[in-house]
C-alpha cells in the first residue's frame, strides 16, 4: 500500500508540523515514507504545503501529482489540489474556513472538521492542526493514532513537552470527530 | 538504526562521521540548513566551523585547510558553487583534497531558490580554467547522499583531486530515513605532503604556479595520467532487459521521479529500463554504451535544457534515437509528466 498525501494551507497552521509528524511515525510504525515541503520565502499567513508518502516499499517518487488524501486547511489550498485527488480518495477539509459544502463526485470521503472551533474549545487555537491529524489518521487507517502520540516528544522541543497531553487529547479529539 | 532527517543535515553529519575536522560555508538556499547544522556540530565534534563574509573567502580556506592536511569540506548552492570556480581550479593544480557539495537551485544568475540540474557542465566538464574535471557524484536519496559524502573523503585523498557532490534543491529539503554511516571507520590518509611544519625535515611545497612551460606541460601529464584512473570510481544503477523498447536514462532527483512513471508503464506490459548514473565524471559510457543497444530508443530527463543528454548522445550509438525532455528555471517535471512524455514515445515507436 502506498499513501500520496498533500497538506496545504497557510504558512502558520501547522501544515509542515503535520507533515513531519507523519513521516516520523510512519518510520517508527516500520513503514517507508519521504517529507517533501515547499519552500521559498514562507511566511505567516503564505501558502505552504507539502507531500508525504508512507508506502511499504521504498519510496520513489517524493513529488505527488494525484494525491491519495488532501488535508485542505484553507480555501485556496482547496481550490488548486482538489482536482487533483485520486478517485476513491480522502478530502478532509477545514471547515472552520471553508464555509461552502465541499463535494466531489471522485472521492469516497469529504469530511469538513470545525477544527479552529474545536481548537478553541480546548484553550489553544494552536492544537488545530493535531486536531486534524488525528481524523485524517483514525479515517486513512495508514498506522494508529498512538504511533503519532509516540513520535511527538521526539519532534517537539523540550520546552514544549508540558503542553504534550494537550495534543495527544487533540488528537483523540479528531479520531473521534470521523469515527463518531 | 534508521533516523528521519533533512538531505542537507544528512550531508553535514556524515562529513563530521567521516573525519571532516574543518568546515567553511556561506548561507544560501536551498543549503543553509547544512551551514547551520556544521555551526552546532562541528564544535561538538571539536572540528572548525567558520562562517565567512563569502564563497571567494570560502574557497581559499578549504585551499589552506586541504594544504595542511586536513579532512575539510564546504557547501553552497549554484550561484555560491559559481564564485567558487576560481579556488576550485587552484585546489585541482595544487592537487589538494576537498570535497564539494552543490545543492543546485535555478539559474542563470541569481535564478531562484527552486530545484535545478543546471549545474551538470560546470561540475563534470571544467568549470574553473584549465585543462581539469571534477569527480562529481550525483545522489538521488538522502541515504545515498550521506554515504557518498562519507566515501568522498577517501576518495578525493586517493587521488589528491576534489569530489564534488551534485545534489539538488529537493534532495537538499526532502526527509527521509537514512542509516548515518558509522564513526571513526574512515579514517584520514597519512599526507607526507602536507604543510605541518619542516622541524626535522624538507620543506613541503604546495602550489600550482609553473612559470616554465614544459614544467607545467609534464604537470598537466601527470594530471592527465591521473585522471585517467579515477575510471575506478565510476558507478551506476540499472534495471534492464535485453529487449527494452525504451531506456530512460536520468540522474538525481528526477531519476526517482521517473522511475514512478517506469512502474506504471510496466504495470501496462512495457519493456522500459532505466539506467541511473551516479559518478557523473568519470561517466559510465562503457555501461550505458551496452544498455543502450539493448533498447529501440533512449530518453533523457533532467531538469536543464539538456546537459547531460549531450554526454549520452556521444555514447549512445548513432542507430539509437535519443530523445530529450527537460524542465528548467527551478520547475521539477512531475511523474505523470514525464509518464505522458514517455507513453508518447512509445506509441510513436510501435
Amino acid at each position: 500500500m502506498t499513501e500520496e498525501l498533500i497538506i496545504a494551507g497557510f504558512g502558520g497552521q501547522g501544515v509542515m508540523t503535520m507533515g513531519q509528524v507523519l513521516a516520523y511515525a510512519g518510520l517508527n510504525f516500520g513503514k517507508e515514507v519521504s517529507y517533501l515541503p515547499s519552500y521559498g520565502p514562507e511566511q505567516r499567513g503564505g501558502t505552504a504545503n507539502c507531500m508525504v508518502v508512507v508506502s511499504d516499499e521504498a519510496v520513489s517518487s517524493p513529488y505527488i501529482d494525484e494525491p491519495t488524501s488532501l488535508i485542505i486547511m484553507n480555501q485556496p489550498s482547496l481550490e488548486k489540489f482538489a482536482p487533483t485527488l485520486q478517485e476513491n480518495g480522502i478530502l478532509l477539509y477545514n471547515a472552520s474556513l471553508i464555509k461552502e459544502k465541499v463535494t466531489s463526485e471522485k472521492t469516497s470521503k469529504v469530511i469538513g472538521i470545525e477544527i479552529n472551533h474545536l481548537a478553541n474549545q480546548m484553550g489553544k487555537p494552536q492544537l488545530a492542526n493535531m486536531i486534524m491529524l488525528g481524523a485524517y489518521v483514525s479515517l486513512s487507517n495508514i498506522m494508529p493514532v498512538d504511533s503519532i502520540k509516540e513520535v511527538l516528544p521526539k519532534v517537539f522541543s523540550k520546552k514544549y513537552h508540558h503542553l504534550l497531553p494537550l495534543n495527544y487529547e487533540a488528537l483523540d479529539l479528531g479520531a473521534k470527530t470521523v469515527k463518531g | 538504526m534508521r533516523v528521519l532527517m533533512k538531505g542537507t543535515e544528512a550531508m553535514a553529519e556524515a562529513a563530521i562521521r567521516a573525519g571532516c575536522s574543518a568546515y567553511f560555508g556561506y548561507p544560501i538556499t536551498p543549503q543553509t540548513e547544512l551551514i547551520h547544522y556544521m555551526s552546532r556540530r562541528m564544535p561538538e565534534a571539536g572540528g572548525v566551523f567558520l562562517q565567512a563574509e563569502s564563497e571567494v573567502s570560502v574557497i581559499n580556506m578549504v585551499y589552506g585547510a586541504a594544504a595542511a592536511g586536513v579532512r575539510v569540506m564546504t557547501s553552497s548552492s549554484s550561484p555560491g558553487v559559481s564564485l567558487m570556480q576560481e579556488g576550485i581550479s587552484y585546489l585541482v593544480g595544487a592537487e589538494l583534497p576537498a570535497v564539494l557539495i552543490n545543492v543546485m537551485r535555478g539559474g542563470p544568475g541569481l535564478g531562484n531558490i527552486q530545484p535545478s540540474q543546471s549545474d551538470y557542465f560546470q561540475s563534470t566538464k571544467g568549470g574553473g580554467h584549465g585543462d581539469y574535471k571534477l569527480i562529481t557524484f550525483a545522489p538521488s536519496s538522502v541515504s545515498e547522499a550521506a554515504s557518498m559524502v562519507y566515501d568522498a573523503f577517501d576518495i578525493t585523498e586517493k587521488y589528491r583531486h576534489p569530489v564534488m557532490i551534485l545534489a539538488d534543491g529537493a534532495l537538499g529539503q526532502i526527509m527521509e530515513p537514512v542509516s548515518l554511516p558509522e564513526q571513526g571507520a574512515s579514517k584520514p590518509s597519512v599526507k607526507n605532503w602536507a604543510l605541518t611544519g619542516a622541524k626535522g625535515r624538507p620543506a613541503n611545497k604546495i602550489f600550482s604556479f609553473y612559470l616554465d612551460p614544459k614544467g607545467l606541460e609534464e604537470h598537466n601529464l601527470h594530471l592527465q595520467e591521473k585522471f585517467k584512473n579515477i575510471d575506478d570510481e565510476i558507478k551506476y544503477e540499472e534495471d534492464i532487459s535485453d529487449d527494452m523498447e525504451i531506456l530512460v536514462v536520468a540522474y538525481g532527483t528526477v531519476a526517482r521521479i521517473l522511475k514512478n512513471a517506469v512502474q506504471k508503464l510496466r504495470g501496462e506490459g512495457r519493456k522500459v529500463g532505466i539506467f541511473r548514473p551516479i559518478s557523473l565524471w568519470p561517466f559510465p559510457e562503457s555501461a550505458l554504451k551496452s544498455a543502450s543497444m539493448k533498447a529501440k530508443q533512449v530518453f533523457v530527463s533532467e531538469m536543464s535544457y539538456g546537459q547531460m543528454l549531450e554526454d549520452v548522445r556521444r555514447i549512445v550509438p548513432d542507430e539509437i534515437e535519443v530523445k530529450f525532455y527537460g524542465r528548467a528555471g527551478g520547475v521539477v517535471p512531475s511523474p505523470n509528466e514525464l509518464y505522458i512524455k514517455l507513453k508518447s514515445l512509445l506509441e510513436r515507436g510501435v
